[in-house]
């Protein structure tokens, strides 16, 4: 146990690794055997990560120093800083890490049978692991290099799996564009660390964030990871591949991106608190996240209420979505300098935003499952071709019904939760941010009615008078996303003291981090 | 002689404006890809010529001569980064057929089936 405790943040990445690669040659034997192996792969990653979140909220940051003689010794002896590549596992990280496999449970034993038809599933599966994989070491790395490293196997095999259905023909424009903004937003994170390492001579977040000027070059690397990031989780105005890309991937892999681009939204929360933290640049930072959590808020919400194309539809609110948690932890950055605004507010308004992003990874994901679900059965995505499915497909309208309310912030739904949080402090800091906000959140739920009365209630149109329920493993692999959104829904308080909570005082204490790296010497 | 050792970044520089000209105004996949791959080069000389030091060997330790080395991190770095960039540009172009499959056409601006 303890073995596994302390190698645990290394053993997340390292297993869907190697397991990637070994997919394709048991899918030789038996594609029975490669099925129960992926999943047996992602549920035991899950435990591990469940043993390491236990032992971050029980003795605070996890470091794991690769190539050290342990773990913990991240100075080589007689080095004042850090040479190694090191993983800082902290409350936020430790937070993202659990969204992470949750979705990717979900989305892997939906993926059992919504994929059955496809050919290739052996690198579909291999694909699949290694998005885990990117998205893991994107969350647990301390290392600027590795997070851009982490970053491509992300982008890469993302792009690949949202253009895997290619006999679609617009699912490779899909993937073409998530690549093409992934390829440009990595290079300028790539210039962004010449230009640190250039000035510091350093790679390791930590041990940069002790001694950054904030000179111009800093800023200038500031803004360019700021703006790569929001074009990877797709905020207003730099959404533009978003509805494109989660429309045409399948469904399983619709809510991998989706989780990516989380990822990619703590990448932008580390660089923010964690490395620019201590400078006089968290203001002006924290403007300019609100300012985009407000558009991507509005206009999102905006371009969803005409579309016909279910799954284009809910893409859209997921940029709406993205919009809260932007606004949320935009204002703690805002006030992070003003200790007394902090406490006031700030706390407040950061823990709606990140207790947000685990809400939406689970009811968004679950819609989209959902229209996966009608897309599989029915062969189409348009709202106007449906109709009744009510009748045929029980599980699934639930499924819907319980995300819909959930996605619009009706009590008791875990949406309702942590949008009551950003609603109630955003208030002190802005009234009108937060009134923009409770009506994105009226729009959203016409929005979602109409979806309903659309597709699910209605006479049932004569192509689909015998359409069936989703397969089963569809079913458990929605399943799971809504039991633990009724676990959240019913006690909000629990999850917000003992994992949200830890994920902002993660983000606000600049110091722990820096120690974690500098303190560990021999 | 010190303003010899700018040339890389003026390079640099150069290649990144056409990388952006190319991107922002080529509607053809195969030119977009290019122009990805000339920013990509960009970003890379940029970071290789942060390492070096004027008349420094090669940094291995064992038999070096004396005097100054060059710095080894930026060149494994940029090693780390053509590896990756090799197979964004191989995917991206497998896309660019798969499209031209499909559509006949790699303009992107006939090619392009979503719109709104």
């Amino acid at each position: 146990m303890n073995f596994l405790t302390s190698n645990s943040s290394i053993l997340i990445i390292a297993i869907p690794l190697l397991a990637a690669f070994l997919v394709p040659l048991i899918s030789k034997a038996s594609a029975k055997g490669r099925n129960i192996f992926v999943v047996v792969v992602t549920v035991f990653v899950g435990i591990l990560v469940a043993i390491l979140a236990k032992d971050v909220y029980a003795n605070g940051a996890h470091i794991y120093t690769l190539g050290a003689a342990l773990p913990d010794i991240t100075l080589p002896r007689g080095y004042i800083v850090p040479v190694r590549i090191i993983l800082e596992v902290d409350g936020m990280s430790i937070f993202m890490g659990i969204v992470t496999a949750i979705v990717s449970l979900a989305a892997v034993v939906y993926s059992l049978s919504f994929m059955k038809r496809e050919t290739g599933q052996d690198k579909f599966y291999t694909l699949f692991l290694l998005m885990m994989v990117g998205m893991f070491g994107l969350e647990f790395t301390g290392d600027l290099f590795n997070l851009f490293v982490f970053l491509e196997i992300l982008s890469i095999s993302g792009a690949a799996l949202a253009a895997f259905r290619t006999r679609f023909g617009d699912t490779v424009e899909g993937g073409f564009k998530y690549l093409s903004i992934s390829a440009i937003a990595a290079l300028m994170v790539l210039f962004a660390i010449a230009l640190l390492y250039a000035q510091y001579g350093l790679l390791n977040i930590g041990a940069l964030a002790a001694v950054i000027q904030f000179t111009s070059l800093d800023k200038l690397a500031l803004a360019l990871m700021a703006i790569a990031f929001a074009i990877k989780l797709g905020a207003v105005p730099l959404h533009m591949w978003v509805p494109d890309t989660y429309t045409v991937a399948p469904a399983s892999i619709t809510i991998m991106l989706m989780a990516a681009s989380q990822a990619c939204l703590y990448a932008l929360f580390r660089i923010g608190f964690t490395l620019y933290g201590g400078t006089t640049g968290t203001i002006s930072m924290g403007w300019i996240v609100i300012i985009l959590g407000v558009l991507s808020m509005f206009v999102g919400v905006t371009m969803a209420i005409p579309q016909t194309d279910i799954k284009r539809l809910m893409a859209y609110h997921s940029v709406s979505q993205i919009g809260y948690m932007l606004l949320g932890v935009g204002v703690g950055l805002a006030v992070l300098g003003d200790t007394a605004a902090l406490n006031a507010y700030g706390r407040q308004a950061m823990s709606g935003g990140i207790f947000h992003i685990i809400n939406y990874a689970l009811y968004k994901g679950l819609l989209f499952l959902t229209a996966g679900a009608l897309f599989y059965r029915l062969g189409t995505r348009d709202l106007n071709k449906m109709g009744g499915l009510a009748r045929n497909m029980k599980f699934t309208t639930i499924f819907f019904i319980i995300g819909a309310l959930a996605i619009s912030g009706i009590p008791p739904f875990n949406g309702f939760a942590s949008k009551f949080l950003i609603y109630e402090s955003v208030y002190q800091f802005s009234p009108i941010l937060s009134i923009i906000a409770m009506l994105v959140s009226i729009i959203t739920l016409a929005s979602f009615t109409k979806v309903f009365q659309a597709a699910f209630t209605g006479p049932a149109l004569p192509q689909h008078k015998d359409v069936k329920e989703a397969p089963r493993s569809m079913l458990i692999g929605m399943g799971i996303l809504a039991v633990v959104i009724i676990f959240f829904s019913l006690c909000p308080g629990l999850i917000v003291d003992n994992i949200v909570q830890p994920a902002v005082d993660a983000l606000i204490n600049q110091g722990a981090y820096i120690n974690g790296i500098m303190g560990g010497g021999l | 002689m010190g303003s010899l050792l700018n040339f890389p970044f003026l390079a640099a520089v150069i290649l990144a404006g056409i990388a952006l000209y190319i991107l922002i105004f080529k509607k053809n996949m195969i030119k977009f890809i290019m122009g990805i791959a000339l920013l990509e080069a960009s970003v890379n000389l940029f970071f290789v010529a942060l390492g070096y030091r004027e008349g420094g060997g090669a940094p291995i330790y064992t038999n070096s001569p004396a005097g100054i080395m060059v710095l080894p991190v930026p060149q494994a770095l940029v090693l780390t980064s053509i590896v990756i960039g090799v197979s964004i540009l191989a995917l991206m172009l497998s896309m660019a057929i798969r499209t031209y499959r499909h559509t006949g056409n790699i303009d992107t601006e006939k090619s392009r089936r979503m719109k709104g």
